[in-house]
């Protein structure tokens, strides 16, 4: 059971959030001007790190608000938690 | 059989003076307050208590604590009954009743003996060959064999009678056991004023302790014990939780413990009190003073009852005052079995000592002489013997290559060997926070490594076993745990006086060789709970397995419910032996939770019954109740399903409604519905984006039939939004989708289009829905409202309109779901009830009648209406639908990219089609495979599948919708679809059956 600190409630168990995956996968801007295979990139592909992931969480179960998460996929350790659209302030770590 | 034979007359932590009757086996028996089941058993000269799982081999009480694999006994009776209870844990209760198991028909004749014969058919990985082929065979005889053979204990067949509750908590220092290493770690922590909690497994704190003749500043440790506890219980901030297993250790220190709170007590008279409480714990810092199991040694026949752990020998005499029988044989590669030896004796046992090192500890040496204890150095346990009970033992002094023997073997007659073959650090918990443990050659067992959460190991778990090291170890552990977690006070506590008790390291020996060269060691059992035997390791090192985790599923050692606590090590020895390696090259397995097995009823918690999930109802409720409507789960909602009159049938009462939904007034309870009030600047445009079709031209006034789709252009809910002014919208969802809708528009406003300044509020439970549909549902609302204009042009199909109705301020939409003429009439819900039952009133004389979902279901079928995720399933677009001419051209939307994919343009899809079934009466089932060519059996070639079937009283026939593979271009085609005993045949048509040009809805 992780322990999230939510931007606006706090630290709170993992069972009050809901995963969001892959944190920064950017919807083109023009969708109809991608091909086949990089919309299918966009939508299907993520990296599955092992290490250091940048993903994204919603507080489901208290404010209702996503934010991004930089959490270790082996050893579960959150080293940050940042606000949508802001910059990654850790970079990820560990190949896919 | 009152009389307990071996009861020692003083000392102990019994009450005398409170006997305890329970049973065994049907037989009468008499206790003490105070005695575990074993306890009491052993003081009646009971051992043997159980058959073992594979081999019904006769076993006895191996330990005194949780690593019990033998002694697993069914306690309590009816609804209260538990299996697999370790009767070294039970605790003595007025009228208690256990009874063995896995033995037929009794304990001391059992015919699953025979295997035990036929042991030499039962190798490793026996399951893996002998049951694999013919698979058919597998769930018709095998498991069913295995399972009978096998058995472990029986669970309840009825309702669980007692109460149990959850607590969550946080702490500043979580200490897990209140031995002599975690006491001292509790004080130390306390004093700096930090919240911690200190968990412990037995009935009262002190741990070994409490088994032991050790001195402590002078006295018995018992009296440093108590005034330990004092100390704790002054402290504000500490909570002392005795009957309590910590049996989970999980991610971010969040561990979990079960509180036995009255299993110590006859069932039911608990009173208010829950029999269990599961505690889910947040600690900022852990010491892990879980202690340490003793290793059984490995000889032949090293299973049969009288055969115990030192230590647990020790436990019983001290702790129990049961003396364990009249002669004993101590066998030991340490020296803490010296103790052990010099107790037996002190409470009248003739004992012998064998030592498989050449040179015993002098000090403990001389002091087990001056008892009389002949010693027996260098030499070890080749075989015991007895059946039922052991009555004699063969040694034999080593060999120089201490892989034989030499010299004459000789017998020594007995019915007790204790054996200790050295300590494992109990590092279960440490396991599961996922530190790795490692091998400490210089004490002969693996020991916790780095720690990976904020925790330590102190005392015996960490491999510290000396008295006055696992004090200040644990008085250490505990003053850094409270620092870490902020709290500091100067000044440190005084290091109490222990007896000095210097004990050389165990020798790493595990295994006696066989009586002569080459003969097999298939009776040297490592794990009694699941029957392996060093035989087994050692031909599944043979046959080429080398990871312990390959060799622990192959031969089982370890996978019982004891998780291995006495086998481990030694079966991870035997494997390093046969492979010749060092035994950290072998690597370990994973310790997973939970530690001792929990009931499901502590983890289900109060979390069962109608607390197992809210219940919603809508405020008509009570009226559906009143009028008999059978109800139907919507999500968590109650939704009338229908409304049966006296006499009728499901089919008969739906028939009634939908045929009065079409001829006359048909009234819904629509409550349920999603609605999602959506405001801001940009409203309109994050609509456009959401749904397939446009929205910012909607005039306000009027209302939109909308398609979502995911951004893999699948459709995944459907609903009528009304614009109710410029940048106001109000949203409906499915009953069952409202908050994955709702969900799914925060995600896209917060996450990718947070530019776009648009809100979203539910408001499903603001708003009572009465829908009324049919020819007459006009002149009934006309009759009740005022201030509005319900004509046709006025209030035409696909708007809304504000009025009231009975004196109601309320919001009338002309959406239908039913294809007639219908009026969704929205108030708030506290008229909910007054609007529904004035509607019933005033409807009588037109002939209203309530229908449900499933006259809905009819209804919106024979339109070709879809439900989405009944008519969809994820797999499915708007083109699929036949509802293509919803999709924009002119805008994005999510998922609009994705319907351009090659896949999605297949002509060969499933798609939405009728099915009218040749016989007119026969209703196919949902879901029934519609097949390309019948063959004699499966596999056929399977090209659609019916998604709505119903038998519809308005057609007087049955109509079904279903996906089929090219389905538009079938029309007209004649289809078979196969099921059990018979075959349907049916003709593909549009999916729509009735009113195709909409006319009866627009009226």
């Amino acid at each position: 059971m992780l322990l999230i600190h939510c931007p606006w409630c706090g630290p709170r168990n993992e069972d009050e959030f809901s995963y969001g995956g892959e944190a920064h996968i950017v919807r083109p801007a023009a969708p109809e001007a991608e091909s086949d295979a990089q919309w299918a990139d966009y939508l299907f592909m993520r990296t599955n790190r092992k290490g250091l992931n940048l993903e994204r969480w919603v507080h489901t179960h208290g404010c209702g608000r996503w934010f991004n998460v930089a959490r270790d996929t082996v050893t579960h350790r959150i080293e940050a938690v940042y606000g949508m659209g802001e910059a990654p302030p850790v970079q990820s770590r560990g190949g896919g | 059989m009152n009389e307990q034979r071996f009861r020692l007359f003083a000392g102990g932590r019994i009450d005398r003076e409170r006997a305890v009757r329970f049973d065994f086996d049907g037989e009468r028996y008499t206790g003490f307050a105070g005695d575990t089941v074993a306890s009491a058993l052993l003081a009646h000269g009971v051992h043997l208590v159980g058959r073992s799982f594979k081999y019904h081999r006769p076993r006895g009480i191996l330990s005194a604590g949780a690593e019990e694999p033998n002694a697993l006994l069914q306690v309590g009776r009816g609804a209260y009954t538990l299996p697999n209870q370790r009767a070294t844990q039970v605790e003595l209760y007025a009228g208690l009743s256990a009874t063995s198991q896995n033995r037929w028909p009794s304990l001391r004749f059992d015919a699953g003996a025979v295997s035990s014969l036929l042991s030499p058919l039962f190798p490793a990985g026996f399951y893996y060959k002998t049951f694999m082929w013919p698979p058919s065979f597998w769930l018709r005889h095998y498991e069913p064999l295995i399972r009978r053979a096998a058995g472990l204990g029986r669970s309840p067949t009825e309702p669980d009678p007692d109460r149990y509750e959850k607590m969550h908590v946080h702490c500043d220092v979580l200490v897990v056991g209140a031995g002599a290493a975690g006491l001292a770690a509790a004080l130390s922590a306390g004093r700096t004023g930090a919240r911690v909690m200190l968990a412990d497994e037995q009935s009262e704190p002190g741990g070994w302790l409490l088994g032991s003749k050790t001195a402590i500043d002078d006295a018995p440790a018992v009296e440093w014990i108590a005034s330990a506890l004092e100390d704790l219980r002054s402290m504000p901030e500490v909570r002392v939780l005795p009957r309590t297993t910590v049996t989970g250790y999980y991610d971010h220190n969040y561990l979990v413990a079960l509180e036995r709170v009255g299993d110590h007590l006859p069932p039911g008279t608990g009173g208010a009190r829950p029999r269990q409480r599961l505690w889910k714990i947040r600690a900022r810092q852990v010491v892990l003073a879980t202690g340490a199991h003793e290793r059984p040694l490995v000889f032949r026949n090293n299973d049969r009852p009288g055969i115990m752990l030192a230590g647990a020998a020790r436990q019983y005499v001290n702790r129990y005052a049961v003396r364990p029988g009249e002669s004993a044989v101590v066998v030991t590669n340490n020296d803490s079995a010296y103790p052990a030896a010099i107790d037996l004796s002190d409470c009248g046992m003739q004992v012998h000592i064998v030592d498989v090192r050449s040179r015993p500890p002098e000090a403990m040496a001389a002091a087990a002489r001056q008892r009389s204890i002949e010693i027996f150095a260098g030499h070890a346990l080749v075989a015991a013997h007895g059946h039922a009970r052991v009555r004699e033992v063969t040694l034999a002094s080593l060999d120089a290559a201490r892989t034989g023997y030499t010299g004459t073997p000789r017998r020594l007659s007995c019915d007790l060997v204790a054996m200790s073959g050295g300590l494992n650090p109990a590092v279960h918990l440490f396991s599961q926070s996922r530190g790795r443990i490692v091998y400490s050659p210089e004490r002969g067992c693996f020991v916790p490594g780095e720690s990976v959460q904020a925790e330590r190991s102190a005392g015996a778990a960490n491999g510290t076993f000396p008295l006055a090291y696992c004090l200040s170890e644990g008085r250490e552990a505990g003053k850094a745990a409270a620092a870490a977690a902020g709290f500091r006070k100067r000044g440190g506590l005084r290091s109490p006086k222990v007896e000095g008790e210097r004990e050389q390291p165990a020798e790493a020996w595990w295994i006696s060789p066989p009586s002569r060269a080459g003969a097999p060691l298939n009776k040297h059992f490592v794990d009694f709970q699941n029957d392996v035997s060093a035989a087994d390791i050692a031909l599944a090192a043979r046959e080429g397995y080398r990871s312990v985790e390959h060799v622990k599923r192959y031969t089982t050692t370890g996978m019982g419910t004891d998780q291995g606590k006495t086998s481990n090590t030694n079966a991870i020895a035997i494997i390093s032996q046969t492979l010749g390696v060092d035994p950290s090259q072998v690597g370990v397995t994973t310790f997973r939770p939970p530690y001792t097995p929990l009931t499901f009823g502590a983890l289900a918690g109060r979390d069962i019954g109608e607390l197992a999930d809210p219940v919603r109802t809508t405020p008509m409720h009570d009226w559906h109740l009143a009028h008999g409507a059978a109800f139907e789960d919507v999500g968590q909602w109650k939704r009338p399903w229908y409304y049966p009159a006296a006499g009728e049938s499901m089919q008969d009462a739906v028939d009634r409604e939908c045929l009065a939904a079409r001829n006359a007034i048909g009234i819904l309870d629509a409550t349920t519905l999603g609605k999602i009030d959506i405001q801001g600047a940009d409203a309109a445009e994050f609509l456009d984006r959401i749904y397939t079709n446009g929205f910012r031209k909607l005039a306000p006034g009027r209302c939109r039939y909308g398609l979502m789709c995911g951004e893999d252009g699948m459709v995944f809910d459907d609903g009528v939004t009304a614009r109710l002014a410029d940048r106001h919208f109000l949203m409906s969802t499915t009953t069952g989708g409202a908050a994955r809708v709702l969900a799914w528009l925060e995600e896209w406003s917060q996450t990718e289009w947070p530019e776009l300044e648009v809100y979203f509020n539910s408001v499903t439970e603001q708003y009572a829905v009465a829908s009324i549909s049919g020819p007459f549902a006009r002149a009934l609302l006309e009759e009740l409202a005022t201030g509005i204009d319900l004509g046709p042009e006025a209030l035409p199909f696909m708007s809304w309109g504000e009025g009231r109705v009975a004196g109601i301020p309320a919001r009338i939409v002309r959406v239908s779901f039913t294809g007639e003429s219908s009026f969704e009439i929205n108030v708030p819900s506290d008229y909910g009830l007054y609007l529904w039952t004035t509607l019933m009133r005033a409807g009588a004389r037109y002939g209203i009648t309530p229908f449900g979902t499933e006259a809905m279901h009819v209804l919106r079928a024979e339109k070709g209406f879809i439900i989405a995720g009944q008519d969809t399933d994820g797999t499915v677009t708007p083109d699929d639908l036949g509802l293509g001419r919803m999709v924009s051209r002119h805008k994005d939307f999510i998922g609009k990219r994705s319907l351009a994919r090659p896949d999605c343009r297949r002509a060969d899809r499933k798609q939405l089609v009728g099915l009218l079934t040749e016989d007119p009466q026969t209703v196919l089932p949902e879901g029934a495979q519609i097949v390309d060519r019948v063959l004699p059996r499966p596999p056929m070639k399977m090209i659609g599948h019916v998604t709505s079937s119903y038998f519809s009283a308005n057609l007087g026939r049955s109509i079904a919708l279903a996906l089929l593979r090219g389905g538009r271009e079938r029309h007209g085609e004649r289809v078979v679809l196969p099921l059990p005993k018979r075959r349907v045949a049916a003709t593909v048509t549009a999916p729509v059956f009735y009113d195709e040009q909409g006319e009866r809805l627009r009226a």
